[in-house]
Order: C-alpha cells, then sequence, then structure tokens
C-alpha cells in the first residue's frame, strides 16, 4: 500500500516538474516573442540585439555591416562544426541559411557543441532551424534532410544552390563545407565546379587535434580536386597514434575554433574587411597557424574545374592591369613533377617507398596521401564483350 | 595493407576503363557493364578458390546496389546483408559499404552502418582510380573488414550464429 508519506513525496516531485516545464515554456514562448526587426538598429540598447555588430562600423572595422542581411550561405554538414557555424551566422544576422544534412541528433554527439540531449532522435536540420529561428527569427531558413551525393539529391542540391538565394531564383552567395567524408566534399567540389560558384571548405582531423579551412575560387584557387587534400601536419609519430577499436575522436574545443575560423572568414569575404584566408591550418597540438594559398592546378581532374580555369584566365587578360596586390608566395603544381611511383604496399619499407616526395608546401601544412603521376595500376584490363547490360545482370544473379 | 591472400586475389580482378560515374548519360551503362564483368570474374575467381563470400546486384540504372556477405568462424557460416549506393563522384571517390545489421554493434562503424575503413584504403583507392571498380571495393575495403571484426564480434557475443541462436531459445 501507498503510504500518505510518499503520496506527499510524489505531489511534490511532480510540483518541481510541473515548475521546470512552465519555464521552459516561458523560456521558449519569450525567445519567440522577439517581433522581427525591419532594420538593423546602430542604438545602444538593451533591446538591440545588433547594436555590439554595428558597432563595427563605428569603429571602422567594417563599412556597412547591415548589408549582412542581404547574404544568404549554404552549411553542408550540420555536425560538430556546421551547427556552430550556423549559430554564427544566425547571430550575425545572415539573410538566409540553407542547410543540409542526412544525419540525426545522437546521445554521442553531445561532447560537442550546439545541439542539447532532449533533441536526440530529430533530425538535425530540423532541430537546427528550431534552435536558430529561437536565437533570430530575422533570419530565413530553408533545410533540407538527405545525403546530397546521391543521384537525385544531387540534383536537387545544384538546384538549390543556384536558386535557393534570398530572392528566389538567385544563386547563394557562399556554401560552406562542414561535412566529415571525401565523398561529400568531392560532390561540392564537383557541384561548384560546374556552377562556378564559389566556396568554402572546412575539415576536422580523425584524431580530433587539428583542423583547417579553404576558400576555393572555381578557376583561381586549388578545387578540391586538384591535389590530394590538404591537411595539417599533426607531427604525431603515426606508430603511435592508437586505432584499435575506432573510427574517429572529437573534441567541442577543436570543432569551435574550426567554426569560429571558417565564420570570421565568411565576414571577411562577404562585408570586405581584412584579408581573406585562402587555406589556413589549426595545429592544436603545438598551437600552430600556418597559411598559404595555391592556384588551380592546369591537370586537375575535373573538367569543369578546368574549364572555369580557361574563364579566369580569359577575364584575367581582359582586366587592365593596375593593381597587383603581391599575395604570400603562391605554391603551383603545373604537374605531377614528385614523380612518385605506386608500389604495393605490404611492409612499412614498402609503404614508406609509396609515400614519395609530398609537394613544396609550408611547414605545417602536407597532403592527406601522394598520387603517381602516371597511373601504374597493372594487370588486366576487362574485355570487350558481346553481353548486353542485361545478359551481365542475370550471369551475376545466377552465379 | 593487405595479406598476400588479398593481393593475389586483387591483382586477378581486371581492371576497369570507362572513366564515367552516374551522372555521365552516356558512358555510364558501359561502366556498369564492366563493373558486371569484372565482379563475375571476382566471384568466380572465389569459388574457384573455394573462397565465395558475397554476392552483389544492383538496381536498374546500376545506382544502388544490395547483397549479402557471408564468414565463416570455427565451421559456421555468418551471414549479412549489405548495402551502398553509388555518389554522384564515384569513380573518383569510393561508395561507403553498409552492413546495417551490424550497426551500433562496433565502433569501426559510421551512422547507418557504414564500415570504417582503414587510413589505407582512400589513398589507394584515390591512386588507381579510376581503374578500380566494385571488385576491388569488395577485396580491398569490405573483405579485410569484415575479416577483422567478425571474429571479434563473434567473440564478445554481439554476434551469434542463427543456428545458436535458435537452439537458445528452444
Amino acid at each position: 500500500m501507498t503510504t500518505v508519506e510518499e503520496l506527499k513525496l510524489r505531489v511534490r516531485e511532480l510540483e518541481n516538474e510541473l515548475i521546470k516545464c512552465k519555464q521552459k515554456q516561458c523560456a521558449m514562448e519569450d525567445a519567440l516573442h522577439r517581433p522581427k526587426i525591419d532594420k538593423m538598429s546602430a542604438e545602444v540598447v538593451d533591446s538591440n540585439p545588433y547594436s555590439r555588430l554595428m558597432a563595427l562600423k563605428r569603429m571602422g572595422i567594417v563599412d556597412d555591416y547591415e548589408k549582412i542581411r542581404t547574404f544568404t550561405v549554404a552549411v553542408v554538414g550540420v555536425g560538430g562544426v556546421g551547427s556552430v557555424t550556423a549559430e554564427m551566422l544566425t547571430r550575425c544576422g545572415i539573410g538566409k541559411l540553407l542547410l543540409f544534412d542526412y544525419d540525426k541528433v545522437e546521445l554521442a554527439n553531445m561532447n560537442r557543441l550546439f545541439f542539447q540531449p532532449h533533441q536526440a532522435g530529430l533530425s538535425k536540420v530540423e532541430a537546427a532551424e528550431h534552435t536558430l529561428r529561437n536565437i533570430n527569427p530575422d533570419v530565413s531558413f530553408e533545410t533540407h534532410n538527405y545525403n546530397i551525393t546521391t543521384m537525385e539529391n544531387f540534383t536537387h542540391f545544384m538546384d538549390r544552390i543556384s536558386h535557393g538565394g534570398l530572392e528566389e531564383g538567385t544563386p547563394v552567395d557562399l556554401i560552406l563545407s562542414c561535412v566529415d567524408n571525401f565523398e561529400a566534399r568531392m560532390a561540392i567540389n564537383t557541384a561548384c565546379n560546374e556552377l562556378g560558384q564559389i566556396w568554402m571548405e572546412s575539415g576536422v582531423s580523425e584524431n580530433a587535434v587539428s583542423g583547417h579551412i579553404q576558400l576555393i575560387i572555381p578557376g583561381e584557387t586549388a578545387c578540391f580536386a586538384c591535389a590530394p587534400p590538404l591537411v595539417v601536419a599533426a607531427n604525431i609519430d603515426e606508430k603511435t597514434l592508437k586505432r584499435e577499436g575506432v573510427c574517429a575522436a572529437s573534441l567541442p574545443t577543436t570543432m569551435g575554433v574550426v567554426a569560429g575560423i571558417l565564420v570570421q572568414n565568411v565576414l571577411k569575404y562577404l562585408l570586405k574587411f581584412g584579408t581573406v584566408s585562402h587555406y589556413l591550418g589549426y595545429n592544436a597540438m603545438q598551437d600552430f597557424f600556418p597559411t598559404m594559398a595555391m592556384k588551380a592546378n592546369p591537370q586537375c581532374n575535373d573538367r569543369y574545374c578546368r574549364r572555369q580555369q580557361e574563364e579566369y584566365k580569359k577575364k584575367e587578360a581582359e582586366r587592365p592591369k593596375v593593381e597587383v596586390v603581391v599575395e604570400e608566395e603562391v605554391v603551383v603544381h603545373e604537374d605531377n613533377e614528385w614523380g612518385i611511383e605506386l608500389v604495393s604496399e605490404v611492409t612499412d619499407a614498402e609503404l614508406k617507398a609509396a609515400t614519395g616526395t609530398v609537394p613544396d608546401l609550408p611547414e605545417g601544412i602536407t597532403v592527406a596521401y601522394t598520387i603517381p603521376a602516371e597511373n601504374t595500376a597493372s594487370g588486366d584490363m576487362v574485355e570487350e564483350t558481346e553481353q548486353s547490360l542485361e545478359d551481365l545482370m542475370a550471369q551475376m544473379r545466377k552465379l | 595493407m593487405a595479406d598476400e591472400a588479398t593481393r593475389k586475389a586483387v591483382s586477378q580482378i581486371p581492371l576497369l576503363k570507362a572513366h564515367a560515374g552516374p551522372r555521365d548519360r552516356a558512358l555510364w551503362p558501359q561502366r556498369l557493364k564492366e563493373e558486371y564483368q569484372a565482379l563475375i570474374r571476382f566471384v568466380e575467381q572465389n569459388k574457384a578458390a573455394d573462397n565465395d563470400w558475397f554476392r552483389l546486384e544492383s538496381n536498374a540504372d546500376g545506382t544502388r546496389w544490395t547483397g549479402t556477405c557471408w564468414f565463416i568462424h570455427e565451421l559456421l557460416r555468418y551471414e549479412f546483408r549489405l548495402e551502398f549506393d553509388i555518389p554522384v563522384t564515384y569513380p573518383d571517390t569510393a561508395p561507403e559499404v553498409a552492413v546495417p545489421e551490424l550497426d551500433g554493434k562496433t565502433a569501426k562503424m559510421y551512422r547507418g552502418g557504414k564500415i570504417c575503413l582503414t587510413d589505407h584504403f582512400a589513398p589507394l583507392w584515390a591512386r588507381n582510380a579510376p581503374r578500380f571498380g566494385l571488385a576491388h571495393l569488395m577485396a580491398l575495403g569490405l573483405g579485410p573488414w569484415l575479416a577483422v571484426e567478425i571474429p571479434d564480434l563473434i567473440s564478445k557475443g554481439l554476434v551469434v550464429h542463427k543456428g545458436q541462436q535458435r537452439e537458445a531459445a528452444e
């Protein structure tokens, strides 16, 4: 039997829970209550969410901060880096955000910023939109819960990139890659080369202690296919790195830093202040931030990249030669002249031989791997066949 | 990165010629034919070597693949369903192979049961694109992964043989 004491205790528990619920609801309503603001004000009052941003103008850092409301940014991948990136842009008052991610919020994500345990199970884009709308109702949102690398989704992705701007039908101003895998980065690269769309790539290493951001202007700066992925040298001996039983580690710190330098670069690029970085690395072990710039590779595998390079050359030739701002020494890779041969990797010695020389890059930056100039895969090629695809499919099924 | 047997098996898989992904309407059917030719040859070789271990088939346009793979451990056969989509950037990037029923059982897996390949796989694929195809993906990606993970999962009791499962239930 339940005693009176027990029931009293239960009533108290429930009362407490009710108070918590009410507080939560009030907080939500308060947030929802802020009406949209038509024009950013520079007035310094407690109630103006933009006063500290507009102060950038008075201090002479940014010429026209309000312009931020005219821009549309697409964030691909709303994970550890992408969600924080989207939050920063939302708080800065960006015009419109497009969010792409196929994943759901999981409790395993709680070592990172932004998402909260009660959102577990929701799609990342849906959960993010809800939080971000509460933070700043002035921002427009468009979310897509799918994997951009598959055929159908990719077509839709391309369409939204070229038509999803603040004014429907116009292209987005910038795409930010905050994804965690090579396939998705290559898919974004493919889309941007075809559309001539400027984008920024970001990444955090699987061991969580380095990261980078990279600005890609199709035809001008190296695209993602121009060279093997550029990574920050972690100065960790591969042999001491224990990979047993895990795929990837992550830290909220490294991801927060990378999101921060990414959005800083976005603001500088969109609002035209400071120097926009072409490549900025972050080595957390030594606290080192290597920078570099890299031109597009004339031998890039992506034919749209090569086409964009032609366009860029034409444009450059037509441009009157006046201002030549001397950029930091640019590393050009005319061809793969660090001629590496493919050696089957079996032993450490052979592995070392296959690693070959690394292109001339500034201290602290290296390539994820090297590729031989000549494709040296040897062996028999598939033979010509009279069989139709249907025949082959049937033959495979019968095996 | 791979043992002698794997290397030998891989060297016998014919290399592919057509550099075309699924967005290349004109050349993709040719590439798809080559994929099937290489896969058929690889399965036949496996059978001849008494090491038949997977089957794959695709939808009509070859963009989605499903199949089964199996692993023999202490004379018992463990079978798993496998699936993957061909990414738009194929064959420059390899598809992400998933074994959904093992999702959540091993840390060597990403969400949705996508297997986590070693650091050697991406460079190896990049160096051999576009000549490597799905048969190479099976031989160098899924095969070695199963060989490491399945015995471990069995020893931890996370994968139980279907026959034993029934016995236990009875």
